[in-house]
């Protein structure tokens, strides 16, 4: 039927035929109209926007270049670590496929942490837009197992012992903690079962959740339409005559051509790092990691990837409860899923940092020093500021860095928990009419 | 498992406190020299594959360096029968094992994990210790199985510790050094360059591509500098009627 009512495509030349076939048998113009040439954007998007299309483009670059390199990978403890080495110097083009893959992991985090960053200064995980925000911390906990996976991969002593502690994060559940981990591992050390498990999550089951999450996020993202700097919204205000909002601009053309400016300066950056640093000062690769793994031998000093080092500084800050470690890890746990509840602790009347009042700025201040100071404690031993005087009270002979990440995560948590009080009595400025441009 | 945590939580601490770091000196290597590649190679066929593999490393490789298969073949190829097998070791690991205690680690990729100041370092801070089952000891690695392999050519060397206690704090101020007592068959200076060679060779060996990556890298950016330049007048053209 509908064969017959659609018109024909017009507009792209040659193609005309092809295009009106597919389209009167496939939504496709009505699709791209929909989600592209007709979806309609704040026009002052500022810097701070590119970066949820390039978390988009780090995804396609690591499962493209994660495709080539799982034709030479061999998942297994006798095999992995020599097939990597295999790849960096046998398989023609092997080493640039497995650098960009590294260099995308840490790429990846960089990209979602800005744009987690962008959310939270404008607001954009407030109503309607809740559950935009609640995929993308869902996108944000499968990257991060996603990552988890990968890193055991190449086998060496990081992998190997990196895995070792965070499984064993999970034997510190009180009851079912040590079953758990024996299943997570299928053994009862990290061992070529575990490696066969977490390659096979890492290559089919997560990169599917992580395409499915995406998918949703966009698909939320397009029905309610985008947040801008100013926290306002666009459709508010409808222009009569076309009956478009008068401050949004057709997705396509204007927003691709500008993520595509994006584009270009990201790969740049990207590939500076790919070709000329790939360890990135043992930041991205770590030293260790060119040590095959030994189950008998256990490094001086494991640091997990720079990207999780803030809840790892956390999970050390909080002091063993009856020689348990479950409370650090639980605080761990709970500050990364506090980040659901954001939509609700917020009664802020205003989106966007630029209208809210003092007290909004101080926290969020507050909040994302925290965030980079543990994230640098977390890469560092915990000596690293050296020792309080033993005649101090209470803190005396302990390290300094061990109180700075106390007290700095409880800053992170009372972000959170004081949210409802400072976002509800603060001097805030009233929102303009439209948007600044 | 939940005791090993708690271990792993604190490691960092304990290792630091156990050992004083040594300051490591500034490895004077240059991966671009063929020629020290080439002696570095020498001596690591000659000297390290003997009890150490790299079996991430084909012979074949070597022609990176300029050499051709005919030289490889005449002047390195001990091991192996064929040029396109990798550098394994003739000694059998548990032999290895019995004789030295542990099994020589692979030295692939050494370069990497270790660094070449601290190979640098390494291979010319052995000092003769009669405590020790090989005779030697070593400022970087205390007590490593490994014995000084090229001490023919450095000589022997023993370590001074001079202690002395300061008068006013009457804290005990050790300081040590490194005295050479018996010259070996060349020069220190000689030597040190000797042993640039060899962690320049590892320094290589860890990441061969490490050259072409470089120069692949400047045609990438060259490339994506054209490519910037259109973007960005592609979206100043289209961002004209953005009002």
């Amino acid at each position: 039927m509908a064969v017959l009512n659609k018109p024909p495509v017009t507009g792209a030349g040659v193609f005309n035929g092809a295009l009106t076939w597919v389209d009167q048998r496939f939504p496709l113009v009505a699709l791209w109209k929909s989600q592209l040439a007709e979806y309609y954007a704040p026009k002052n998007f500022n810097f701070w926007y590119y970066f949820g299309s390039l978390a988009l483009l780090v995804l396609v670059i690591q499962i493209t270049s994660g495709i080539f390199l799982t034709m030479n990978y061999k998942p297994s403890a006798q095999d992995a670590f020599a097939s990597v080495e295999y790849i960096m110097r046998d398989v023609p083009g092997g080493w640039f496929m497995r650098y960009v893959h590294s260099t995308g992991a840490s790429f990846f985090f960089i990209c979602v942490y800005l744009h987690m960053a962008r959310g939270l200064m404008y607001g954009s995980y407030r109503k309607p837009r809740e559950l935009i925000w609640i995929f993308g911390v869902m996108i944000y906990l499968a990257l991060m197992a996603e990552a988890f996976f990968g890193y055991l991969l190449p086998w060496g002593q990081m992998s190997y012992w990196g895995a070792q502690v965070i499984i064993n994060l999970f034997g510190t559940i009180p009851l079912i903690g040590e079953p758990l981990a024996v299943w997570i591992r299928g053994d009862y050390n990290v061992s070529d079962a575990t490696l066969n498990r977490f390659f096979a999550l890492h290559v089919i089951a997560l990169p599917l959740v992580l395409l499915g999450l995406v998918a949703a996020h966009l698909m939320a993202l397009h029905e309610v339409g985008s947040n801008n700097p100013d926290g306002v919204e666009i459709y508010k205000d409808i222009d009569p005559k076309s009956g478009h909002p008068r401050d949004g601009i057709p997705f396509h053309p204007y927003y691709t051509v500008k993520d595509l400016f994006g584009v270009a300066v990201f790969l740049i950056v990207f590939t500076v790092v790919v070709f000329f640093s790939p360890e990135m000062g043992g930041y991205f690769l770590e030293y260790n990691n060119f040590i095959p793994a030994d189950p008998l031998k256990t490094p001086e000093h494991i640091a997990p990837v720079w990207y999780f080092t803030p809840f790892y500084a956390m999970l050390r800050a909080v002091p063993p409860l009856f020689g348990s470690q479950f409370p650090g890890v639980a605080v761990m746990g709970i500050a990364t899923l506090i980040l659901f509840a954001l939509p609700w602790l917020d009664r802020g009347k205003v989106k966007s940092i630029r209208y809210r009042g003092p007290k909004f700025r101080v926290w969020f201040a507050l909040f994302i020093v925290s965030f980079l100071i543990l994230g640098y404690l977390g890469v560092e031993p915990t000596t690293v500021w050296g020792e309080f005087g033993k005649g101090l009270p209470i803190v005396g002979g302990d390290y300094v860095a061990l109180w700075a990440a106390r007290v700095l995560t409880v800053v992170y948590f009372l972000f959170f928990l004081l949210m409802p009080w400072f976002t509800a009595h603060d001097r805030e400025k009233a929102e303009p009419q439209r948007v600044t441009w | 498992m939940k005791r090993l945590l708690a271990l792993l939580l604190l490691a960092p601490a304990l290792a630091l406190a156990s050992g004083a770091k040594i300051p490591l000196e500034r490895a004077p290597i240059n991966i671009h020299d063929r020629l020290s590649l080439q002696r570095g190679a020498q001596l690591f066929v000659n000297h390290c594959l003997n009890c150490h593999s790299a079996s991430a490393m084909r012979y074949l490789r070597l022609t990176e360096l300029g050499l051709t298969e005919a030289q490889i073949r005449s002047n390195l190829l001990f091991t192996a029968d064929k040029v396109g097998e990798a550098m394994v070791a003739p000694m059998d690991p548990a032999v290895a094992k019995a004789a030295f205690g542990v099994v020589p680690p692979d030295l692939s990729l050494v370069g990497r994990s270790r660094g070449a100041d601290w190979l640098y370092t390494y291979m010319r801070s052995f000092y003769r210790d009669p405590a020790t089952k090989s005779g030697w000891n070593n400022v970087v690695f205390p007590n490593v199985a490994m014995p000084h392999v090229l001490w023919e050519s450095q000589g022997e060397q023993h370590l001074q510790v001079t202690e002395r206690q300061d008068s006013t704090t009457g804290d005990v101020k050790r300081t040590q050094r490194l005295v050479l007592d018996q010259p070996g068959k060349v020069r220190p200076a000689e030597y040190d360059q000797q042993v640039a060679d060899l962690v320049n060779f590892l320094a290589y060996m860890g990441e061969p591509a490490q050259a072409a990556r470089k120069m692949w890298g400047f045609l990438a950016l060259f490339v994506l500098a054209g490519f910037l330049v259109l973007a960005l007048m592609l979206k100043i053209e289209y961002w004209k009627d953005v009002k």
